[in-house]
């Protein structure tokens, strides 16, 4: 076994009411990649906080490249003991270039004042050939592609010469293809350079895709430390959430009925003003949930935003039970009879200052119940209905008076279905209901999907997880450059054929169905 | 026309537009920390009195002039104590400080010269006057370079100075970087509140500066209010320059020639009609460059599709 550069002796970290690490040991290898995994919560993020210095422990030793990190540890000492960390949201100035924002604090200078460019944009060229990481020094971040800044991002951490690279989710905003080009970076930085990746992740098939070995945390603990060659996704992941993760099929046979949500031949321009739906038709029918798959920024955003109000039509029309909604503000749609859980949690699903009480109610803020008038919110019985669906939906929080903000991602999430789900509307427009979101929690939101199904509810699924749609959706359909390229039956398609459709490479040619 | 389009209007020009570009200097350091301060016009205000006070009381314009740049750092301090340190909203706090200034000079006013409305006495000592004779002889551009007051030079060394400064030096990388994504720069180990600060103080020092320009330079006295919302004004050329100095300065001068424009056409129309034209201006201003951009991001989408 080759050098060890990364230890944990005894590590425990206590945060006022959790102890988020308790009593870690782990070793880390030279010339390694190391996943970390394990649910929301379970502390990972904290060991590397601990690891870069962000955080002293309270009990315990880390011990880099055989020196230890001592009490004085921080960021800058981290750096200069060769550990460098990429965070989830990238610390990039949109406005600069590549060799400003890589060298930002470190600016080479002319004449001892003066930004020197023409040296920074060697710097950065050299630091690029070095690593095989190829950027272009001159350009401007904002006109990068996320995979390509984060690829600026993981230059800035290797600027300093850094010989264990900590990527945190690195792969959560990444399309498929920037996620493959990411890890031919990692392999090669490993290979060429001996060096050390440590990658927190959610996702168990890029575990098994890049990793050498793999750490699972649970609760504050490292349940395991596995060769990722001798385990498999299914005994990872009955590892993460303390028992067996049974993904089958949660369906019943069930005859759809009525058309609830009528699409036909939608367009709509995306925010840039190009088309982004060139005349999208679909049904969805009462008990049927309608699967959108489809890789991202083909037109899913639009498609959600159109039907619920919030993006202005450029043609067609969308029909709810057979009266057209085309025209309607989101409030006036939503009274209609339609539930939405948007894609984007935190800016559209939530106000994070609020408290989980008043986004619990939020929408029925006006009804008799809550309010006095209209103007004057009951508050106590805010609350008691916010606790009862707390104790419904499993919402892991302090209290219900807390802010959303202080929320772990999955239960965020948990608090937009639960309050979307309440509506007991006939019709639910459902985007990326398990983003981020741990093995436990998915599982959860899973079954109210399906639960919703059963009780006769039209549904419609877009996701970027084909696991997820697969496993829902009665009907799937395939959204490719704004059009409807394929639709079918569950268990028509696989996987690997459906991706043909999703890229555009077969179409059906039936336009109707 | 020709006793309104002469060598004249352009001096006048120069003039009128030298307070407007040195507050909107300053006001540029705040815009790129992304600081929205709109109390520059208080900030002026004050900062006219301060110069008007020491050139009286010390008998010197060196006196005013460091007087009032001792408030402006005052100004500047206390500006960012309270938008930045205690979180409050920049909006109100500017103007409360316009609001502020405004009281406060015409209080000062009534208690330190036991005057109203103005005060204007041979005492205060204006600020001097620099020839270059070698220039002089040029027809035109001699009567336009030489015999400004000192503060029209400073001015245009200092609009040179601060373009270097903000987009040449590592100082104006870690300026911008602290406006535009401080979190960016906290990860480089620098602290973007520091910035914060340094633009703020240095906006207070070029306002008051720009006040002691107008009333030790272009006046000899201090009148209640003289500031006459050339603030804004000055905000409003940031707007338009978006923060480059070399713009914002020229949009100044134009705002200058408008200003001096309008008093020369006092003789043939209402001075409550020509009075305007310069805020006018400032609209029209406003609005072109929503349209500029507008154009510019349909030019980007046609490049794109």
């Amino acid at each position: 076994m080759s050098k060890e550069i990364v230890r944990f002796s005894h590590v425990s970290m206590q945060f006022p009411g959790t102890l988020a690490n308790d009593d870690i040991s782990l070793s880390i290898y030279e010339g390694e990649v190391f996943a970390l995994v394990g649910e929301n919560g379970a502390g990972k993020s904290t060991l590397m906080n601990l690891l870069y210095g962000l955080h002293q422990p309270t009990l315990g030793e880390i011990t880099i490249d055989g020196q230890p990190a001592g009490s004085q540890h921080s960021p800058e000492r981290a750096m200069q003991m060769g550990v460098s960390m990429v965070h989830q949201h990238f610390k990039l100035v949109p406005s600069f270039t590549v060799a400003q924002n890589i060298l930002l604090g470190h600016e080479p200078k002319k004449w001892g004042l003066f930004y020197d460019s023409k040296k920074a944009n060697e710097t950065v060229r050299k630091l690029s050939e070095t690593y095989g990481l190829e950027v272009d020094p001159e350009h401007v971040v904002r006109d990068l592609s996320i995979g390509l800044q984060q690829r600026v991002e993981i230059l800035k951490a290797l600027r300093t010469g850094a010989k264990v690279l900590i990527l945190d989710e690195p792969t959560a905003v990444l399309t498929a293809q920037e996620t493959e080009e990411l890890f031919s970076v990692i392999r090669r930085i490993v290979r060429e350079k001996n060096m050390t990746v440590i990658m927190i992740t959610h996702r168990l098939p890029e575990v098994m895709q890049i990793s050498d070995r793999v750490g699972v945390m649970r609760r504050g603990r490292m349940i395991d430390v596995l060769n990722t060659a001798e385990t498999s996704e299914q005994a990872i992941s009955s590892l993460m959430v303390g028992r067996d993760v049974i993904f089958d099929d949660l369906r019943t046979e069930q005859e759809s009925g009525e058309e609830m949500l009528v699409i036909r031949d939608l367009r709509a321009n995306n925010d840039r003003l190009l088309p982004a739906l060139r005349g999208v038709s679909l049904t969805v029918h009462a008990g049927e949930i309608v699967g959108v798959c489809g890789v991202e920024g083909n037109g899913q955003t639009e498609l959600s935003e159109c039907i619920m109000g919030m993006r202005e039509q450029a043609g067609g029309q969308v029909l709810l039970g057979g009266k057209d909604i085309s025209r309607l503000q989101p409030r006036e749609i939503r009274e209609m009879g339609v539930s939405f859980i948007p894609e984007d949690r935190l800016s559209t699903g939530v106000d994070q200052k609020s408290s989980i009480s008043e986004n619990l109610a939020l929408g029925k803020h006006r009804t008799k119940e809550f309010s006095l008038l209209g103007v004057h919110l009951r508050r106590g019985r805010v609350k008691k209905y916010a606790q009862q669906l707390e104790k419904q939906f499993d919402i892991r929080c302090a209290g219900v008076d807390e802010p959303v903000q202080s929320l772990s991602g999955g239960n965020v999430q948990k608090v937009v279905i639960a309050r979307e789900f309440s509506f007991e509307t006939p019709v639910l427009v459902i985007c990326q209901p398990t983003r981020g979101v741990d093995i436990g929690a998915i599982e959860f939101i899973h079954e109210r999907i399906i639960e919703k199904r059963n009780q006769g509810c039209a549904i419609l699924l877009i996701s970027a997880d084909l696991d997820e749609l697969f496993r829902l959706s009665d009907t799937l359909v395939t959204l490719y450059d704004g059009q409807i390229t394929g639709r079918f039956k569950a268990g028509e398609i696989t996987m690997e054929e459906i991706g043909f459709y999703m890229l555009g490479a077969k179409q059906q040619e039936h336009k109707e169905a | 026309m020709g006793d309104i389009f002469n060598v004249l209007l352009l001096q006048n020009t120069l003039r009128t537009a030298t307070p407007v570009v040195l507050a909107a200097l300053g006001c540029l350091m705040t815009q790129h920390v992304n600081i929205t301060n709109i109390g520059i016009d208080g900030m002026m205000l004050i900062g006219a009195f301060f110069a008007v006070l020491g050139s009286y009381f010390f008998g010197s314009w060196a006196a005013g002039l460091a007087l009032t740049i001792l408030i402006g750092v005052v100004l500047g301090l206390f500006y960012y104590v309270f938008v930045i340190k205690f979180g409050s909203d920049e909006f109100i706090i500017g103007v409360a400080l316009n609001i502020f200034a405004g009281g406060l000079t015409v209080f000062l006013l009534r208690t330190i010269f036991q005057v109203k409305g103005s005060f204007s006495d041979p005492a205060i000592v204006p600020l001097p006057t620099i020839r270059i004779p070698f220039l002089e002889g040029i027809p035109v551009l001699g009567a336009l370079l030489s015999g400004n007051t000192l503060l029209v030079y400073v001015s245009w060394i200092l609009v040179v100075v601060m373009w270097a400064l903000v987009y040449k030096t590592p100082l104006g990388i870690h300026l911008r970087a602290a406006g535009e994504y401080p979190e960016a720069l906290t990860a480089c180990g620098r602290s973007p509140q520091k910035m914060k600060c340094l633009a703020s103080v240095m906006c207070g020092i070029l306002s008051c500066v720009a006040g002691a320009h107008l009333s030790l330079g272009y006046l000899t006295m201090f009148t209640e209010n003289m500031s006459a919302s050339r603030g804004y004004v000055a905000f409003a050329c940031v707007i338009f320059g978006r923060g480059n100095p070399l713009i914002v300065f020229l949009a100044a001068l134009l705002f200058g020639f408008i200003d001096a424009l309008g008093l020369r056409l006092q003789k043939h129309i209402p001075s409550d009609l020509t009075a305007m034209a310069p805020y006018l201006v400032t609209v029209v201003m406003m609005v072109v460059v929503v349209l500029w951009e507008r154009r510019k991001k349909r030019v980007a989408l046609k490049r794109a599709a």
